[in-house]
């Protein structure tokens, strides 16, 4: 029975967190589209609005996997060979947001800017 | 062939602090090495089929089926570690006790060892699959790619494994007494760390859309992705940029771990049969 209890209580602390989620996912609709090609971010830079959520789609046209990645916008997403992906970031600041494909990062260098 | 060695080893860096981690909390448990190497193998296996399956995980529920799956094995394991503290809370003395005198020590002591051998195949899970996906591309792309993949994924591997060995053999120093309070906390930092990733997941697959400001920026100091900074992003859940929705769920799972673990320390047997001795 305490064992029961203290189960459902971590579940209870987990579960806590759902209240901030929102019940119908918020989707910007023009995402903002990246190619990967050859390892290469086409464009290298794209812009986007500062101070608002923004939606990157992430169009991969080679036949491997690459990992879309940026410390700076905090995401971190696998794209399959011949895939799309879409993330959602932000609100940024003003300013430059490198990201990189991190499984051919020699040439995969891309950044956002925010304005 | 250097590169994808560091690669795979910053994917199996991560595993491997928690496992050393793990490996220090279960220190004269029976049992222990059979629950962490089925955990670690488990891992391997469904990271394979994860990785096979990438492609459809990933177009799940609108496209946000990577980052569902990712933040619900980070909760798994928040959970998990929360009910292995709050076990230990109230079955360590006991457990410490009867350590010597096996069975019953070692069947309570095992489902602990469950919790923690979870959130061990899950940590594999996690980072095995990305090294997977990684490896497999290079053996599709390039020529002599079996040369490189097994180097950088043998090589990954066993300085992982280092790791691992050597975060056990430095926590093993402190005295026993001072042990498992030292990997109660550790451990208790490594699921509210692992709840702030869990949120960032949920916020970049656009299901958390409040808390999204970033908080302060320790880039110049210490960025999350140099090797210290990733290795204490495991072990108390730095990270150079966190959100508001991240601070919350940090403070909130160690809050809530705190709670949980007294008030199961309260619940104990032997707290209750001192309390009985005492009035005697």
């Amino acid at each position: 029975m305490r064992r029961v209890s203290l189960l459902s209580a971590a579940c209870a602390i987990a579960m806590s967190g759902a209240v901030f989620l929102n019940a119908a996912p918020v989707r910007a609709d023009d995402a903002i589209t990246i190619v990967i090609k050859d390892h290469k971010f086409e464009p290298a830079e794209v812009k986007v609005p500062a101070n608002k959520r923004v939606t990157l789609l992430v169009d991969n046209q080679d036949a491997t996997s690459e990992e879309f990645e940026s410390g700076e916008m905090k995401v971190e997403k696998i794209v399959g060979g011949r895939k799309q992906i879409k993330v959602m970031v932000g609100p940024l600041k003003p300013g430059r947001y490198p990201f990189f494909g991190e499984f051919h990062e020699a040439t995969a260098q891309g950044a956002v800017i925010a304005e | 062939m250097l590169a994808s060695l560091i690669i795979v080893f910053r994917e199996v860096l991560e595993a491997g602090l928690i496992v050393g981690i793990v490996l220090a909390a279960t220190q004269g448990v029976a049992g222990r090495g059979r629950w962490i190497a089925l955990g670690i193998v488990g891992g391997i296996v469904g990271s394979c089929v994860v990785a096979a399956f990438a492609d459809g995980i990933s177009s799940l529920f609108a496209d946000t089926g990577q980052e569902l799956f990712n933040a619900t094995v980070l909760l798994i394991a928040v959970v998990m570690l929360a009910w292995h503290n709050a076990w230990m809370a109230q079955h360590g003395r006991e457990l410490a006790r009867d350590m010597k005198a096996v069975g019953h020590a070692v069947r309570s002591g095992e489902k602990s060892l469950a919790a923690l051998a979870i959130v061990i195949g899950v940590a594999v899970l996690r980072e095995g699959s990305e090294i997977v996906l990684f490896l497999t591309g290079i053996l599709a792309s390039e020529e002599g790619g079996i040369a490189t993949v097994a180097a950088g994924g043998l090589g990954g591997v066993a300085l992982g494994g280092l790791v691992s060995v050597l975060l056990y053999a430095g926590l093993v120093q402190i005295p026993t007494r001072h042990l498992f309070a030292t990997t109660t906390w550790l451990l208790t930092l490594l699921a509210a760390g692992m709840a702030a990733t869990a949120v960032n997941f949920l916020a970049q697959g656009g299901m958390l859309n409040a808390g999204g400001t970033v908080l302060w920026d320790s880039s110049a100091i210490l960025r999350d992705n140099s090797l210290i900074g990733q290795a204490l992003h495991v072990l108390v859940g730095y990270t150079d940029r966190p959100t508001e929705a991240q601070l919350i769920a940090y403070v909130g799972v160690v809050a809530g771990i705190l709670l949980l673990t007294r008030w199961a320390a309260g619940n104990s047997p032997s707290n209750r049969s001192r309390v009985a001795s005492a009035a005697e």
